[in-house]
């Protein structure tokens, strides 16, 4: 269970070298260019250029992996089930219909619906290249402390910053949890049943949650007695100033963004239709 | 009684969503909708909520589940984000009248909790998620109402069975520290 968990990995390459506020306001506006366009030229060329972000951020497939097995898995799932309550939304959208393989009455696999899924495909794949990568490459700390040079509330990148801290802690309880109350003899495997599976979910939630309350406890008489949040300012160790390369990378991701809607709205409709 | 935005809100934010992105993974999960199960996170999310108000519900319904997405299945979906934040922020509203903290989180308390939960899962779910999904997406209309009808009813009973015993308990186990007040 802990292995999954995606993590920062310490390289030296410039991606790594980028303040986090830059690889965040670079996957924001990434996202919601992916969001907002279905034209598949825009989000095939959002592909490629995530894919040689990805590359050059020199992310091992071993980092990633089991991830994007999951995600994989999670797609076809989503894709199937698309088809399986609308399988003429392609054709609702692109206002033609060609069957291409007949199954029965109303579902059939036609080629705008495969176009169709094929674009909703691809919008998860521009993304999660983006998400993986700044994840992987960047320092939580650091992260924390060039979001208030942005102008936000430090109080709000502390939060992000104990969250990102204390994540690997609170999973460790959690597993230690788990394997003392298997121990008492709890069964958490599919066998049991699902009242009896959540009745003993509680029996780990509830120690995890009261030693998370105590651990709030403690960690803000710690902070109170250092005087968090006397000042209305406060320096980071961590902190790091922009430099060319992350003004680069912001405009950059803002002139994509802005040329990608324009060529995408520039017919009235968001998705691009090649059977018209 | 209420202070402004201090320090333990602060911690409670960020313990809270670490707390939230742990459970992330500790799911029951359903099967035949994707992206849906019973979701411990979701009553322990209403637990912050109910105990440390708004902003902080809200806060770790946002942060928690775009962070636990994006560390657990690297991709964000932000047509659930949302919804979480809302129903974080709109459990968190009542604050005041759980009386949780004061030890006084009774059946009165109870069955506001429960309404309140409901109706925010429904409006989170049924209303806002779909139609997240379908303007993000175009997802097909019947295929996101019917996953995020799910979603909602899942939510529903795990928060109306986790979420009020993990209230009760606290108010119960919290009462003790907390029942002295200022005089004026």
């Amino acid at each position: 269970m802990a292995g999954r968990l995606l993590t920062y990995m310490p390289k030296n390459t410039w991606i790594h070298r980028l303040s986090g506020v830059s690889k965040m306001l670079f996957f924001l506006l990434w996202s919601i260019t992916g969001m907002l366009t279905y034209d598949t030229r825009i989000l095939l060329l959002m592909l490629v250029i995530s894919l040689v972000i990805f590359r050059v951020s020199k992310t091992e497939w071993k980092q990633v992996g089991t991830v994007f097995m999951f995600i994989l898995l999670f797609l076809c799932l989503n894709l199937f089930a698309v088809w399986l309550f609308s399988p003429n939304q392609g054709t609702e959208i692109y206002g033609t219909k060609t069957v291409l393989i007949k199954i029965t009455g109303n579902h059939n696999i036609t080629a705008e619906q495969l176009f169709y899924e094929f674009n909703i495909m691809l919008k998860y794949f521009t993304v999660t290249p983006v998400v993986l990568m700044f994840i992987v490459t960047t320092n939580p700390s650091e992260f924390a402390a060039s979001l208030n040079r942005l102008g936000i509330s430090y109080n709000v990148g502390y939060a992000i910053a104990i969250a990102l801290r204390y994540i690997p802690d609170v999973q460790s309880d959690f597993t230690k949890i788990r394997h003392a109350q298997e121990a008492r003899g709890i069964e958490m495997s599919d066998k049991a049943s699902i009242p009896s599976r959540i009745k003993n979910m509680s029996a780990i939630i509830f120690p995890l949650l009261f030693s998370s309350l105590d651990r709030i406890d403690v960690v803000s008489n710690a902070m109170e007695l250092r005087g968090f949040g006397k000042n209305k300012k406060r320096t980071w160790y961590m902190g790091k100033r922009l430099e060319k390369n992350d003004y680069i990378t912001i405009g950059f991701a803002l002139i994509f963004m802005i040329a990608a809607l324009a060529i995408t709205f520039a017919d009235g409709s968001r998705f691009w239709n090649p059977f018209g | 009684m209420e202070k402004k935005f201090g320090i333990r809100d602060v911690v409670a934010i960020g313990i809270g969503t670490a707390l939230f992105v742990v459970l992330t993974n500790v799911q029951i999960p359903v099967g035949f909708i994707p992206n849906t199960a019973l979701q411990t996170r979701v009553p322990v999310l209403a637990f912050f909520a109910a105990i440390f108000g708004p902003v902080v519900g809200g806060a770790i319904g946002l942060i928690g589940h775009a962070l636990g997405d994006a560390l657990f299945y690297g991709s964000v979906w932000w047509s659930w984000v949302f919804p979480d934040a809302l129903f974080g922020l709109a459990v968190g509203l009542f604050v005041k009248q759980y009386k949780v903290r004061e030890g006084g989180f009774g059946g009165k308390q109870i069955a506001l909790f429960n309404v309140v939960q409901v109706v925010a899962n429904a409006v989170a779910w049924i209303v806002l998620a779909p139609v997240l999904d379908i303007l993000i997406y175009a997802e097909p209309a019947n295929k996101v109402f019917a996953q995020g009808a799910i979603a909602c009813i899942l939510n529903v009973i795990i928060t109306a069975i986790l979420g009020t015993l993990l209230l009760v308990a606290y108010s119960k186990v919290g009462a003790k520290s907390e029942s002295l007040s200022k005089e004026d």
